[in-house]
């Protein structure tokens, strides 16, 4: 979207079915996009700022924040750490078995998060095939925060591999290749070459990764148990504030998850702006 | 550093892209690896670097074999195509990365890696460009980064894969005289992998052709020019006309162009079997007589002149078939290289109808372009 094309290109004629076209998009952004958001803080607010700011007080929501930052703040570095190893490997160097892995990173996508989170409730659950043996050892996965951390690894398992596989491809090995010439170890390379290169894919698969792990509802809610207090997320939280017709105790919780999409947003434009204007 | 490269093979997959190369480089020695894309040349430059593994063979600098040695050991200097210069990294940085990375007992201090890279700078030429990024370099000043930053490793070798193929014409030939220059002061070995001619004449000591995975021929550009060992090596090395015909014993013939010449001995055997063969010769080794002079001269072939265009000392004459028309878009077109004085004492002008007579014919038979590859 330079502005030079924009330049260039004469103005098409102002008919009727471009009119239509870009009013049909108009609607269509507005009633999927806007208005779903501003109703969202309109409800949280309708009881007014007392309401608004009592229903984050309450001791279940509370704890439910502090789920859900606990599950972020492990699942997010875990995949961090495993996508920028999976996207070296794969882009860097040619092994048996590598189409297959790039498959593999890709399954959380094509798999629904109830499956997964079903998939974990066999393994680890009480009556799962690792579940005596966890007992024994007074372990508790399934219905704990471990499950619901391992549901939210799960989900965000591909974030941070997808965006920097592409970018890491398009770089090809060669600085890698130079580096090693000039007597740098894997090492060396990894820390002065290839990870200043993808800085930027980096950020992005982090904060996207970080808004997926504070929304996930399905893997999560399979394993959680809805145990208050205990094991409900955000997105849990709200479910549960909903059907209990406390509808604007529920948007006030909801009106968090909007906050972070809207700073994903927000951070993500300010991240490509900034790069845009670095060498 | 002597280079010796004995008996190498590498495949990738089920193709194997080079099928037994033996090579030996001399201390000092400029060597220039020529040859059409997917030859295998690049392949075998990155053997020597140790970027690729060997399936077999051996390849020692000096007496030291290195076929086992990490890329990192191996203590050469490896220029690519497109630079991968460190686009994170200022110019500086690119030329200290070497030495920076050298495990802390080697490494020189911070000092003495301030002096090297300016005195590297001020070799390449580029003193005051050390704070800036590569981005904002031109393509040339970045290969000479590329370089400082090889050759302040002090390697045993030298390998430059393809160093110029992404400048401009201008800019490519002043670089590699002044490279040749560089090479000559530091007496340093280098392997440079090309698939211009002219640039593999204009810089190396001496040409390794290679073809389809082996060496083809070996040798200066005037020998290659002058005594091809194959038809491989006529066609691709200078310029080169084919025309096609048929052998029957050691007479070849081509009827379009009414020629006839005694083959001698040729590969061909003795077979009184009439077999496909072609004839091929250099423009320059033409000569041209009007044919309406008398009878077509001794080993000559009988022609039209289909367009005269002069280039400086020379007239580039095309040459059709006396009974092909000009409309005719199949025919066979030959190129003959005329001194201007004679073309101009001759008086010869297009549409004329002249005799031409072929110094130094090659006559070649299928059976000669298989051989080299069948081993």
């Amino acid at each position: 979207m330079s502005s030079v094309s924009r330049q260039h290109r004469p103005a098409p004629p102002l008919g009727l079915s471009r009119l239509v076209l870009t009013g049909a998009a108009l609607v269509l952004v507005a009633l999927l996009l806007l208005l779903p958001l501003a109703a969202v803080f309109v409800e949280a607010l309708r009881k007014g700022w007392e309401a608004y700011l009592a229903a984050l007080r309450e001791p279940d929501a509370w704890s439910a924040i502090k789920l859900t930052l606990l599950a972020a703040a492990i699942a997010v570095p875990a995949n961090l750490i495993f996508g920028v190893c999976a996207a070296w490997a794969v882009t860097k160097h040619r092994f048996w078995g590598r189409s297959m892995l790039v498959s593999l990173i890709d399954l959380p996508f094509s798999v629904s998060p109830v499956v997964a989170g079903l998939v974990y409730v066999l393994v680890f659950g009480a009556h799962g095939w690792l579940g005596g043996w966890l007992q024994q050892h007074e372990l508790k996965v399934i219905f704990a925060v471990p499950g619901i951390v391992l549901a939210t690894i799960f989900v965000t398992f591909p974030l941070v591999a997808r965006e920097l596989i592409p970018l890491m491809q398009a770089q090809g090995p060669e600085e890698e290749q130079a580096a090693a010439i000039l007597g740098a170890s894997g090492w060396q390379t990894f820390w002065r070459v290839t990870l200043p290169n993808i800085r930027w894919g980096v950020f992005y698969g982090v904060i996207l990764c970080n808004a997926r792990a504070m929304g996930e509802f399905g893997a999560v809610s399979v394993v959680s148990g809805h145990i208050r207090g205990q094991t409900n997320t955000i997105p849990l939280h709200v479910e549960v504030l909903y059907n209990e017709y406390q509808s604007s105790a529920a948007f006030a919780v909801a009106s968090l998850l909007t906050l972070l999409a809207l700073a994903t947003v927000f951070i993500k434009s300010a991240l490509e702006w900034y790069r845009d204007r670095s060498p | 550093m002597t280079i010796h490269i004995q008996k190498i093979r590498k495949s990738f997959g089920a193709q194997e892209i080079l099928h037994g190369i033996d090579l030996h480089i001399q201390t000092g020695e400029l060597v220039a690896l020529l040859g059409p894309s997917g030859c295998g040349k690049t392949t075998l430059l990155r053997l020597i670097a140790g970027l690729e593994s060997p399936d077999s063979g051996d390849i020692s600098f000096g007496s030291d074999s290195v076929v086992r040695v990490h890329a990192r050991d191996r203590r050469v200097g490896f220029v690519f195509q497109h630079y991968a210069l460190f686009g994170n990294l200022t110019v500086f940085e690119n030329i200290a990365f070497g030495l920076r990375v050298k495990p802390r007992s080697q490494r020189p201090s911070e000092s003495v890696i301030r002096d090297r890279v300016e005195g590297f700078l001020k070799l390449v030429q580029l003193p005051q460009l050390g704070r800036r990024f590569p981005a904002q370099l031109s393509g040339g000043q970045r290969q000479r980064v590329a370089l400082a930053r090889a050759l302040i490793m002090e390697p045993r070798v030298l390998l430059l894969d393809e160093p110029f193929g992404a400048l401009d014409a201008k800019v490519r030939k002043e670089l590699r005289r002044w490279v040749r220059q560089l090479q000559q002061s530091l007496k340093l070995t280098t392997v440079f992998v090309t698939h211009d001619q002219e640039e593999a004449f204009d810089v190396s000591d001496r040409i390794v052709l290679m073809n389809a995975g082996q060496i083809v021929q070996s040798g200066s550009a005037l020998e290659l020019h002058d005594s091809p060992s194959n038809d491989f090596v006529h066609s691709f090395i200078g310029d080169s006309n084919r025309i096609r015909g048929q052998i029957t014993g050691h007479a070849f013939r081509s009827a379009p162009w009414h020629y006839a010449v005694n083959a001698g001995a040729s590969s061909a055997g003795e077979s009184s079997e009439a077999a496909a063969a072609w004839a091929r010769f250099r423009p320059h080794d033409v000569e041209l007589q009007h044919f309406s002079k008398g009878v077509p001269v001794e080993k000559g072939l009988s022609a039209r002149i289909l367009r005269a265009t002069p280039m400086g000392a020379l007239v580039r004459v095309e040459l059709l078939p006396i009974d092909a028309s000009p409309q005719d878009v199949g025919a066979d077109v030959l190129d003959a290289e005329i001194p201007r004085s004679d073309f101009d004492r001759l008086g010869l002008r297009e549409g004329d109808l002249v005799s031409a007579r072929l110094n130094r014919v090659r006559i070649v038979t299928a059976s000669d372009t298989t051989a080299p590859r069948a081993q």
